[in-house]
């Protein structure tokens, strides 16, 4: 940060105090606010985490207090991880989510490249289409889909499952946008050497699109971990069921052990948290690049 | 090279771009270009998937919308759940962007703090929300009335279930949103704030008006778009949440849709809602466009 100098003119440490000063009280309540807020924020992640240690009759106490007088913590995870189908529910949700973001990576990057390297007729159409879809959210075609999966009498397989998330038009868009601003230079160049197309989008374009790639794979992993609306539709029985969904159960009496209901919750959230906190740049990254959307 | 190898490699390339873009294509076609004939041919029939065989109705579908009771109120839901959750969800998030963009030492411990909610799976999240809320022994009726205020009866009072909804969306997508402002925000140069300095603007709110806020329009449009059509898909807190209750009074555009085609079965007239829905989908982006010409992308 070499242009502070011009706003902290005074040099050394207590010039830096002095510079300090003016704004330090209303920065100290500023950053207790934030933190206020910020508890505010995590006081749900809190309290889940606090029932899911409890026995039921203390989950509603009136006095919260973060440790049970009784704790349940054991019996409450052991009740849901292995009395409960909850292993199963968390390898669904696993095995939809990576089968989905392989075939969305395996589809996605080809005509990525194409639309962006390579001339073809057709090329703006099909461009077209790809803007067109991305504003077309599943709510919308479900129906037919649906049908289709009927007809073929696909329903609560993990197919269905996944078949409409198997062609993501962000992530052509995104790519795209990634591959476009690869220099054509260093492409041509590479032809002369004698590389086939193929070669050059695994070996020079790939590698160079990592950050696209772990950002969109980050991005489509938490939103098919996380949806309920379509393993709504197409989840019949329990064997399929996925994580997320698995949450609807507790509006009916699927338990009545508030304890083991929030230890049930925590599971589902946790394997994501986990992965934002070791991948938070990727995470943030996957966020800000939605910015190039639309 | 001669004129030969340059024709080949050119004729190669093209066969070599379908053959990439071939897959893609065909389940474009499958997912998004099929399915959108299909619910246009749907929405002029009369078909259910409970009967068998249907006939063309005509527009009949879109004209039971306007005498649909529970169609007009989940329209007027939609809108003033959006008309409570947008404003929170764009200000709160850009007030904390602000707010934390300045600082060094606690910058990227609230960044992940603030982010937390976006990461977690909002149905499980949703469960302990509706905990929270609960009328009678819920956290938050405990702490008003701690306070001395009286409870109320956040999810069983149709006044009061759509501000509840709209809390518990503000609160999943303030990290969300904070992120993009904070993005916005860090691509403006310094040395605009100097500028403005010694222009004479040194009092926070004008630094805000005369640099921040010009330079975030483009931010500023896609959080408000972003947001806007969030509001608009509104469907997995409902679900968890009231199931549209109480007495419809939480019943939002697509939970109605979802409930008309997945559990009454009224396909063509669920085809109908979904195809008004895309249609204002649609008007949105084309509208965003337009006000986003001068708009640059960031990241």
């Amino acid at each position: 940060m070499s242009d502070i100098a011009l706003s902290q003119p005074q040099p050394g440490f207590l010039g830096f105090l002095v510079s300090l000063k003016p704004r330090s009280l209303a920065d100290a309540i500023g950053t207790c606010l934030l933190f206020l807020g910020a508890w505010l924020v995590l006081f749900p992640f809190v309290w889940m985490l606090s029932a899911s240690l409890k026995p039921a009759n203390e989950v509603y106490d009136s006095e919260f207090s973060f440790w049970p007088e009784t704790f349940m913590g054991g019996v409450n995870y052991y009740g849901v991880l292995f009395e409960q189908p909850y292993l199963t529910f968390l390898a669904n949700s696993f095995i939809v989510c990576i089968g989905i973001l392989i075939v969305q990576l395996i589809t996605a990057v080809p005509v990525a490249y194409a639309l962006a390297k390579l001339k073809f007729k057709g090329k703006s159409i099909l461009f077209g289409f790809v803007v067109a879809s991305l504003t077309i959210p599943i709510n919308v075609t479900s129906i037919p889909i649906y049908l289709g999966l009927v007809e073929f009498g696909l329903l609560d397989t993990y197919f269905s499952l996944m078949f409409p998330f198997f062609v993501s038009v962000f992530a052509i868009f995104l790519f795209r946008q990634f591959f476009r601003d690869y220099p054509d230079s260093i492409i041509d160049a590479a032809r002369v050497d004698g590389f086939s197309e193929i070669e050059i989008i695994l070996r020079l374009i790939l590698p160079a699109a990592v950050p696209a790639l772990a950002a969109f794979s980050v991005f489509s992993v938490v939103a098919h971990w996380n949806d309920l609306y379509w393993p709504l539709i197409v989840v019949q029985s329990q064997n399929k069921m996925t994580a997320a969904l698995s949450m609807l159960q507790y509006q009916s009496d699927f338990d009545n052990d508030y304890g083991r209901t929030f230890a049930s919750a925590t599971v589902v959230t946790l394997p994501m948290v986990i992965i934002f906190l070791f991948a938070r740049r990727l995470f943030i990254r996957s966020i800000t690049m939605t910015g190039v959307k639309g | 090279m001669n004129g030969d190898s340059l024709v080949r490699p050119e004729w190669s390339r093209v066969r070599l771009a379908y053959f990439l873009s071939a897959p893609a294509s065909f389940l474009i076609l499958l997912i998004y270009v099929l399915p959108i004939l299909a619910v246009f041919m749907i929405s002029f029939t009369d078909y259910s998937l409970v009967y068998d065989g249907f006939s063309f109705v005509g527009l009949d579908n879109y004209k039971q919308m306007f005498t649909d009771r529970h169609f007009l109120t989940a329209l007027q839901n939609t809108l003033i759940y959006a008309a409570i959750f947008i404003p929170g969800a764009f200000v709160l998030p850009l007030v904390l962007a602000i707010a934390i963009q300045r600082r060094r030492r606690f910058r990227s411990i609230l960044e992940v703090l603030y982010f937390m909610p976006v990461t977690s799976t909002l149905t499980a999240m949703t469960l302990v929300w509706r905990a929270l809320l609960d009328s009678n022994q819920g956290a938050i009726n405990n702490l008003l009335v701690g306070l001395g205020f009286g409870k109320v009866n956040w999810l069983g009072d149709g006044d009061v279930v759509l501000i509840s909804i709209a809390m518990v969306s503000v609160w999943g997508v303030i990290g969300f949103n904070m992120v993009l402002f904070l993005a916005g925000l860090t691509a403006i140069p310094k040395n605009l704030y100097e500028a403005a300095s010694i222009d004479g603007a040194d009092h926070p709110l004008d630094r805000f008006f005369q640099v921040t806020w010009p330079l975030l329009a483009p931010t500023a449009l896609f959080v408000s778009v972003n947001t806007l059509v969030t509001a608009f898909k509104l469907f997995d807190t409902v679900a968890v949440l009231t199931r549209g209750g109480p007495d419809r009074a939480s019943e939002v555009y697509l939970y109605l849709a979802y409930l008309e085609g997945f559990e009454n079965f009224n396909m063509a007239y669920a085809c109908a809602l979904s195809l008004v829905f895309l249609t204002v989908l649609f008007l949105v982006a084309w509208l965003q466009t337009r006000l986003g010409d001068r708009r640059r992308t960031h990241a």
